[in-house]
């Protein structure tokens, strides 16, 4: 399993929504899954639902490395795993944390400000010899936002991985994978 | 009402409820108090020599009745050692119960005596795991297990239970059926064939010409050996059974085409590429049956029955998938077939295709050169003899190698849950402990166990368990003092060159080893010796008996497709190849 930055919303991806019961071990039976069919997984997230005997799991997977409905398949075999759909990109938010501290002197912190600033980023700290600052959005905004920041001296920065929820226009848009489950 | 035991006692009496009548195992420091209440049960307790013979025990034992072998180990080491069987048993879908002991709960992570992170290391060879972490979780967690190791594609399940969870005391329940489905929300397996699938399936039979029906250890797992059959006369189609599925239909039957696949016989391996319709019956297109996937039966459309969706399209696209208990969709296709022909529709002739067939048949038996007098033993002429002096019903045990694939070809399967072998992993060293435990579940059968030198090596201390339990077998050790089959592939792959496969002529003493071990020895050196040895053996019945065959170090397995080659290029015995352009 390769961990990669997000890269854009390119049709090589695909996300898939699992949701899972909500035990010890069950990130690691997904984990172990994709390391040991030789899927690669672009990001991962995992938090409880509204329920909490429930968790979700948003997995951003490289397709060109397996077929996807072999990775469905194999997911759906495991027993934790309650039900998996998969979100067309186009049709379904998506969001993700990032998180950079830039190595910035404080009379040059004007720039980094004002680039935040017009991201809609938010300030969490400020050193003297540094800043640390947070923008939410979509994948392509935070790549955007990484790219320029890239400019100014990165030291340190982290990404959520994404998550994701179906758009609520007029027709469905989830399509609950079908589930010839289990075996 | 409310009945407070322990831990142990709650799981021993779930394993009663289970209708578990013979565990295998060892104990040890984590799992000692599960073997105090064990004294006090019913259930038959086999102490293993090594915890894999457990395992590969509980595996024969399930092997030959569906029902779910037990095994029962201790921590660390015990459950690393059952590794293996677990790997064997989910690579050929064998229900399984392990149960292993695990270090108290308040001292697992800290690296304690004998502590491993067993379900970690067990995850991807299990169907599923679970470590339980309370004594109140020890009913529904082993009541969840036989469930989910039983129904879908079976497979092994683990249940790790820490020391202090079987010494806490615990309110008894039994969980009802809805409570354990009600527990498994994402378990729901698909049993009954999408009926639009069964009915294109039943028009592209009809409509086919070159039609074969490839049937894998699905057909025994779904107890459709009867049903197949059915289905078979009814379409008159000829059948390939693999390595997994020898004895789900009669090989004497006229319809029966044996085995297909690397060692497979050459009119199973033709008629299967030359095919216009592969109708799989619960196989998965291993690797050893279809040789380079892009030149396997290129013409032939596929009918892909199987229970587990994630083998559709695994490794070749199906025409028409059905996701379905074997049992279950065949007789709905021969339902649903019966219901065509008797509304006029008709089977296409399919006559030339079986003339064409039996051509193969005729040209290409199973062939090796017996030995000339003073020349080595032929292993085949040993299983020759030992298929035609077994009582009948006998039940044959293999482990990995030459001495498995001459069983496979020269033993006769008639009757279903005859034939135990390690298919997917391969697994060396199966055979004995497999066989103890076919004989454990089937007292009134022969056992025999057909073993290599190598493979014997292995496991033969499970001999020792089989005198001292007083299960009887009988075991046959095809002896050439090699690794049989990698030197095989040493001689044809890799110029003669013999690297580390030359074991011993004279060491280890196998009668002497046999006599050790509270078995009977007996040592074949000859063609005229091999009738009166397998008859001795099969007259001992108070005792397990081993025979040792002193065989031809330089016998091969033919017909043979090389690794990486197409099913095309399949190479014939020697004094068969004259013949070849006749397969094309």
């Amino acid at each position: 399993m390769s961990m990669t930055p997000n890269t854009s919303s390119t049709p090589s991806h695909h996300i898939l929504s699992v949701l899972v019961q909500n035990r010890a071990g069950v990130l690691a039976r997904v984990s172990s899954l994709f390391a040991r069919r030789g899927y690669n997984i672009f990001s991962l997230a995992v938090a409880p639902t509204e329920d909490p005997d429930f968790s979700r799991i948003t997995i951003v997977v490289d397709v060109e490395s397996s077929p996807l409905e072999q990775i469905v398949k194999q997911l759906f075999k495991l027993i934790d795993v309650v039900k998996i759909s998969e979100l067309d990109p186009r049709r379904s938010v998506e969001r993700e944390l990032m998180m950079a501290t830039v190595r910035v002197a404080s009379e040059d912190r004007g720039p980094v400000v004002e680039l935040t600033n017009i991201f809609e980023g938010k300030i969490l700290a400020v050193g003297t010899e540094a800043i640390t600052v947070s923008l939410e959005g979509s994948p392509d905004k935070l790549d955007d936002f990484e790219e320029l920041l890239r400019g100014y001296g990165i030291v340190e920065l982290q990404r959520t991985g994404r998550v994701a929820l179906p758009k609520l226009d007029k027709e469905a848009r989830t399509r609950p994978l079908k589930n010839g489950k289990a075996s | 009402m409310t009945e407070q035991i322990t831990g142990a006692q709650a799981l021993i009496r779930a394993l009663e409820l289970e209708n578990v009548d013979t565990i295998f195992g060892l104990p040890g420091g984590c799992i000692l108090p599960a073997y105090d209440p064990l004294l006090d049960s019913h259930i038959r307790h086999i102490l293993v020599r090594h915890e894999q013979g457990a395992g590969h025990m509980a595996e024969g034992y399930a092997h030959v009745t569906g029902r779910p072998g037990v095994a029962l180990v201790t921590s660390g080491p015990a459950a690393t050692n059952m590794v293996t069987p677990l790997c064997d048993a989910y690579m050929d879908s064998i229900p399984m119960i392990c149960i292993t002991g695990q270090v108290p709960t308040s001292a697992i992570g800290t690296d304690a005596f004998q502590e491993c992170d067993t379900v970690g290391i067990t995850r991807s060879v299990t169907k599923h795991n679970e470590l339980v972490m309370s004594a109140d979780e020890i009913p529904l967690i082993v009541r969840q297990a036989f469930h989910i190791a039983t129904t879908g594609r079976p497979g092994p399940v683990l249940i790790d239970v820490p020391k202090d969870c079987l010494q806490n005391m615990m309110t008894w329940y039994w969980p009802t059926d809805e409570e354990v489905l009600e527990s498994l929300p994402g378990y729901k397996p698909n049993t009954k064939g999408h009926s639009r699938m069964i009915k294109e399936a039943a028009r592209l039979i009809l409509d086919s010409k070159q039609p074969v029906l490839y049937v894998g250890g699905g057909v025994l797992k779904a107890r459709a050996a009867d049903t197949l059959r059915e289905l078979a006369e009814l379409i008159n189609t000829p059948v390939v059974t693999t390595l997994m599925a020898r004895g789900a239909f009669p090989d004497s039957h006229p319809l029966c085409l044996g085995m297909p696949g690397m060692h497979g016989n050459a009119t199973a391996i033709t008629a299967m590429q030359k095919s216009d319709l592969l109708i799989n019956l619960g196989a998965r297109f291993d690797d050893r049956i279809t040789g380079k996937v892009s030149t396997f039966a290129p013409d032939a459309k596929i009918i892909h029955v199987d229970i587990d969706p994630a083998e559709q399209g695994k490794v070749r696209r199906p025409d028409v998938p059905i996701v379905g208990d074997c049992r279950l969709v065949i007789e709905e296709l021969v339902k649903t077939i019966k219901e065509m022909l008797a509304n006029g529709e008709v089977q296409a002739d399919i006559s030339a295709w079986k003339s064409r067939v039996s051509g193969w048949q005729e040209q290409f038996p199973l062939y090796y050169s017996p030995s000339d007098p003073g020349e080595a033993l032929k292993p085949q002429f040993c299983l020759e003899k030992l298929h035609e002096l077994a009582p009948a019903g006998t039940i044959l045990c293999s482990g990995v190698g030459q001495h498995q694939m001459f069983s496979s070809q020269f033993w006769k399967f008639e009757e279903p849950y005859t034939w135990v072998n390690s298919g997917g992993l391969g697994t060396m060293g199966f055979s004995i402990p497999a066989a103890i435990g076919a004989k454990v579940a089937r007292p009134d059968r022969t056992v025999w166990a057909v073993d290599g030198d190598g493979c014997f090596q292995m496991t033969a201390q499970e001999l020792v368990t089989a005198s001292v339990e007083r299960i009887p077998i009988k075991v046959a050790v095809m002896n050439n003092s090699y690794l049989g089959m990698v030197r095989q592939w040493q001689e044809m792959f890799y110029d003669e060159r013999y690297s580390e496969v030359y074991l011993s002529p004279e060491l280890p003493d196998f009668v002497k080893w046999a006599e050790a071990m509270g078995c009977v020895g007996i040592r074949v050196e000859s063609p005229e010796e091999v009738e009166p040895a397998i008859a001795l053996a099969n007259s001992i019945n108070d005792r397990s008996v081993v025979v040792e065959f002193r065989v031809d170090a330089g016998e091969k397995v033919f017909p043979m497709v090389p690794a990486g080659a197409g099913n095309d290029d399949v190479l014939l015995h020697p004094n068969q190849n004259d013949r070849r352009e006749f397969l094309r």
